[in-house]
């Protein structure tokens, strides 16, 4: 009886145990799928046309995506500018300046606006903009990415100024220099490794999304002057491809696919790469 | 008479006085530093106010008309201006519950893995391309959605409803975009998320907890789920709130395969609609403004529910993680 017992408890054990890893195995491998898929469908795809040409007609074959890859550009520069010192500046209040009240209520907001979905900020934006001046632009996709990034920003220059050792600040104020000079030209440059490397991720974030771009910078057959105009952005692109019934579209937004996850892993690695050899810590996302 | 007009020519003086004190002040930079600091983060505050404000002000025409009657009716005719949202309500959720009943299974277990059985040497790297997954953009996982994913379903599907058919859940004819087909790709995308921070949340229990379920005699599995589990449950049901407020908000990669079908079926394999699709796909065709509204009130009803997911996900993260550093 008692060996049967401890028979049943080893089984359990070992099955249980077994499972956890084939489920680590299948998360694994789900990430290799995808990538590996995307990677020889889009390889494929991929030509010099993809990059330096406008679309092709609707139907027809040929064309590129080169207005939506500076559209893009054009996009997250703008969302950089908005967002980045918003939260930033926020992030240094909380960490230098931050009274415990107010700052719990920020860090609570801030939490709240990360967890917003993105279509939510899309329709925001919408409203906001696009309902004001009556036609859609790139402001409108910036504004709604920017304040996509805001959250992120906050959190990971917090995090990383906190990180800073408290013998830092008091040797730069020992010295004489006032509060803001002690945080700006020491604080700051001790933590600024790590704060990029969070503002990175942040941007490789909003990198892909889609669902705020529909309805404030739409989208645009082509070339867009200024920031004024609607304008094309991959990821809306890949959408509006890849629903289309055409396979050269198909294909394209396959290569469209290819190009984007590249570029947001290759921003997530490298970011996460100058993390952890700067910093034990681990930035949390 | 002199006196007053002394004492009238003093004040303004003291008060350029002060004036020039504060300013000379704020060229120190401390008090303009705060400012300026300060007034960014209460922006953050601002701005999230403004979005409740816009949400509310633009949906208000719908929220009139319809009442709580938006939330129960099944109609949505934009031609007649009725407008029902509980066959999306019903997409949302049932498109959620599936997914997290793949994702919760295989994110706990496989951060039961990464933080009690792997070696750190193991952990790291996978928790590492695990991580990599969250970052892939929701429209690529999509893309693999309508063109793998759904002709997949469509060859795997078919031989298994000739044995299950019969089940209610499964019954009706398939197209391979459904709502279980969205089930499955939300679940690939929430599935990082549990594990992240089930992974941390675990990491967090006590050494001695284990050691003290070992020393008992149990075994690792034993020690794992009774002792550890329970331990850290508050912060793992938060990851889970985590990826259900992820999962209800999703657009583009559910939008690619739910089929966009506004009707509410008994059947899994039956296409369906979600709150967030609906509103990617009409909004910018949608002409007037009492449908307009109904599609601002729908974004309106995801935000008020992320906001009470995440926020109560956060308040159970906090509890757990709290207990651990004590």
């Amino acid at each position: 009886m008692r060996s049967a017992l401890s028979f049943r408890r080893k089984f359990v054990n070992i099955t249980m145990l077994t499972m956890t890893g084939i489920f680590t195995v299948l998360s694994v491998s789900v990430l290799f799928f995808i990538l590996g898929y995307l990677f020889v469908q889009g390889g494929i795809s991929l030509n010099w046309d993809f990059l330096t040409k406008l679309p092709a007609p609707v139907g027809g074959t040929g064309g590129g995506m080169a207005n939506a890859i500076v559209g893009s550009g054009k996009v997250l520069v703008l969302a950089t500018l908005i967002g980045v010192p918003i939260g930033f500046l926020a992030g240094v209040y909380l960490a230098e300046f931050g009274g415990a009240v107010f700052s719990s209520l920020v860090r609570f907001v801030t939490d709240l606006l990360n967890g917003v979905p993105s279509i939510v900020i899309g329709i925001f934006a919408y409203t906001l903009i696009v309902l004001r001046v009556k036609h859609f632009s790139a402001y409108a996709g910036g504004v709604a990415l920017g304040i996509m990034m805001i959250p992120i920003a906050v959190r990971s220059t917090e995090e990383f100024l906190r990180a800073v050792p408290k013998s830092l600040r008091d040797g730069a104020l020992a010295l004489g220099a006032s509060k803001w000079k002690a945080v700006a030209t020491v604080v700051i440059p001790a933590a600024l490794r790590g704060i990029l490397s969070g503002i990175m991720l942040d941007l490789a974030r909003v990198a892909g999304e889609t669902a705020p771009l529909l309805f404030t910078s739409l989208n645009n057959q082509f070339w867009s002057t200024g920031l004024n105009q609607p304008t094309a952005t991959l990821p809306v692109m890949i959408y509006a491809y890849a629903i289309s019934p055409y396979p050269d579209w198909h294909r394209q937004a396959w290569a469209a696919g290819f190009l984007l996850l590249v570029l947001v892993l290759l921003i997530n690695v490298t970011a996460r790469t100058m993390i952890s050899s700067g910093f034990s810590q681990k930035s949390r996302l | 008479m002199a006196e007053t007009i002394r004492g009238d020519s003093r004040i303004p003086g003291r008060e350029s006085f002060t004036i020039l004190r504060l300013f000379q002040k704020a060229l120190k930079g401390d008090e303009l530093a705060r400012g300026i600091v300060f007034v960014c983060a209460a922006g953050i505050v601002a701005i999230t106010a403004l979005i409740v404000y816009e949400l509310w002000t633009q949906s208000t025409p719908s929220i009139h008309k319809f009442g709580w009657r938006f939330f129960v009716t099944g109609t949505w005719d934009p031609i007649a201006g009725e407008f029902g949202a509980l066959p999306f309500i019903y997409g949302t959720v049932v498109t959620s519950i599936l997914a997290l009943a793949f994702a919760i299974p295989v994110g706990v277990g496989a951060a039961i893995f990464l933080a009690e059985l792997a070696p750190s040497r193991i952990s790291n790297p996978l928790t590492f391309l695990i991580e990599l997954l969250a970052a892939v953009p929701s429209v690529t996982i999509g893309l693999i959605g309508i063109f793998v994913l759904v002709p997949a379903l469509n060859t795997i599907v078919p031989p298994l409803k000739s044995i299950l058919g019969f089940l209610p859940v499964f019954s009706g004819p398939f197209y391979g975009v459904s709502v279980f087909s969205a089930g499955v790709v939300l679940s690939v995308m929430i599935v990082p998320f549990i594990i992240s921070i089930s992974r941390e949340v675990l990491l967090a229990v006590p050494r001695n907890q284990r050691e003290a379920a070992l020393a008992l005699g149990s075994t690792k599995w034993e020690s794992t789920w009774k002792v550890v589990i329970p331990y850290a449950r508050a912060g793992i049901i938060g990851s889970i709130f985590l990826a259900l407020a992820r999962a209800l908000g999703e657009t583009m990669a559910v939008t690619m395969v739910i089929g966009n079908s506004p009707k509410i079926s008994a059947s899994l394999l039956a296409p369906g609609y979600s709150i967030a699709s609906v509103i990617a796909n009409e909004f910018t065709e949608a002409t007037g403004d009492l449908y307009l509204s109904a599609l601002i009130e729908l974004s309106l009803v995801l935000f008020a529910l992320s906001i009470v997911i995440n926020g109560s996900a956060r308040l159970l993260i906090l509890m757990t993680t709290a207990k651990g550093s004590k």
